[in-house]
């Protein structure tokens, strides 16, 4: 019996002997070790709740809503927030955050995260660059080793939440986020879409990577759900949902639908100068719609955590 | 190989279309610029590379689609109003189409190679690639499978922030 080709025993197990895939599947390395699952647990034992931002689909905004996820969150000053960027290939999380030309230094600790506030960290390949037009040109393994490097080495202290945001697909990145932090535990995952079939074909597939690495699904935010302009208040579906959207999607795979956004060219102009969009438009919908999901994010780490405490 | 080479032999121009950014239209230009071409009289196929999120048969309505295997390789769906340009896409090769390819570099590496080499493409005059976001190992599959054959270039897709 083929043991999945994305599970921990890709390759090794018994049934893999005689497969002609059984080299491919094996020099995917299959998680850390034993002796690294250990590293990794003590590093991250000080993470309270992770939440993973995920898409399948590429340019829906997880970066912008992983950005203002960490953003809203940390507003709470009690609370230390970290963000860390696993998109090895196209790096947003550095731009958006305002920290483009950070560099990241080293202590007897381990790697510091670059401080955007005093309770919310950033990480991301792109604070390792010497130019941010250098292109990351790596096969699978690197990508692995480096992610592995973020969730060993950072030294990211008593963490209220980590969030991480992730590149589009179904791949190495995705597979080995989920395969390191099983040493700790994550939340869930947040799914972020946009109304279009052509974007939810490719969220289904997250759908159920998700349920296949069993990663509980907190829910799914739909980015750019229509236009209203500001002049003559009408309202455009520029991405029209033609095949019922988000809304419809969840309803058929039972995930929770945890907002719509609105499309805001604010949104894009905040993301480029680096500022927060909550901060700079306050009055929009957007922001509203942003700032009640996040609420329902926070509300659901809230209630795994009770729910834990009380099993154990 | 001679065999590598015969499937692509009749292709005149190969041309990449490429982001680095995810969403900014890749999938929906390689569509259109197919059925421009097409339109203008050429015979155009298309080589749909992004194995995590396959846009292009959804986009010519043939999501349903699967293919066949022929003595030279695998037979390409046929699409568009006179079912005249080439497709080729892991979209076809899913047994449902919610299905996840969740697979690591090396696995995606080996099924490039394939549809670089395996697909009987006949006479084409263009063969469009699409690909997915970023510059991985699709990106470097892909151009390494196909630099021994009339590469033309790039087209760069972008959106304005």
């Amino acid at each position: 019996e083929c043991p999945g080709t994305g599970s921990a025993q890709a390759g090794r197990a018994a049934a893999c002997q005689g497969c002609p895939n059984q080299g491919l599947c094996a020099a995917g390395a299959a998680g850390p070790d034993p002796a690294e699952a250990a590293e990794l647990r003590a590093r991250l034992r000080a993470v309270r709740h992770t939440v993973l931002v995920l898409s399948g689909k590429g340019g829906v905004g997880k970066s912008t809503f992983s950005a203002l996820l960490a953003h809203g969150l940390a507003a709470d000053e009690t609370k230390q927030v970290a963000l860390l960027d696993i998109d090895i290939c196209g790096p947003s999380i550095p731009k958006i955050m305002g920290l483009e030309g950070e560099q990241v230094h080293q202590s007897g600790s381990g790697w510091s995260p670059v401080y955007v506030e005093e309770n919310l960290g950033v990480m991301s390949v792109g604070f390792l660059l010497s130019s941010p037009d250098d292109a990351v040109i790596w096969r699978g393994p690197k990508k692995n080793g480096l992610i592995k490097q973020f969730l060993r080495d950072v030294d990211w202290g008593e963490v209220d939440y980590l969030i991480v945001d992730t590149p589009p697909g179904t791949s190495d990145e995705h597979l080995s986020i989920v395969q390191y932090l099983s040493a700790t535990r994550i939340d869930g995952a947040v799914i972020v879409t946009t109304p279009q079939e052509v974007s939810l074909q490719d969220v289904r597939k997250e759908i159920n990577f998700c349920r296949k690495v069993k990663l509980p699904i907190i829910g799914v935010v739909e980015n750019m759900s229509g236009f209203v302009c500001p002049k003559c208040k009408n309202e455009s579906q520029i991405f029209p949902p033609t095949t019922g959207g988000a809304e419809k999607m969840c309803q058929n795979l039972s995930v929770s639908l945890l907002g719509k956004v609105p499309l805001d060219p604010q949104i894009g102009k905040s993301c480029d100068s680096g500022q927060s969009f909550l901060a700079e438009a306050p009055e929009s919908p957007a922001t509203l719609s942003y700032r009640n999901i996040i609420q329902r994010i926070q509300e659901y780490c809230e209630q795994h955590h009770l729910q834990e405490e009380k099993i154990m | 190989t001679l065999a590598e080479r015969a499937n692509l032999a009749g292709v005149r121009h190969i041309v990449l279309v490429l982001s680095g950014k995810g969403g900014v239209g890749k999938s929906t230009l390689s569509t259109e610029l197919a059925l421009a071409l097409r339109h203008a009289g050429k015979r155009v196929g298309i080589l749909d590379v992004d194995l995590c999120g396959p846009s292009i048969p959804r986009m010519l309505r043939v999501q349903d689609s699967a293919v066949h295997q022929c003595d030279s390789g695998w037979v390409p769906v046929f699409v568009g109003q006179d079912k005249a340009i080439a497709l080729m896409s892991i979209g076809f090769l899913l047994e449902r189409p919610d299905d996840a390819v969740v697979w690591r570099g090396p696995k995606k590496n080996a099924l490039i190679k394939q549809f670089v080499t395996d697909v009987a493409w006949g006479d084409l005059d263009f063969l469009i690639v699409d690909t997915p976001p970023g510059t991985s190992d699709e990106h470097i599959s892909t151009v390494e499978a196909l630099r021994p054959h009339q590469l033309l270039g790039a087209v760069l897709v972008t959106t304005p922030q």
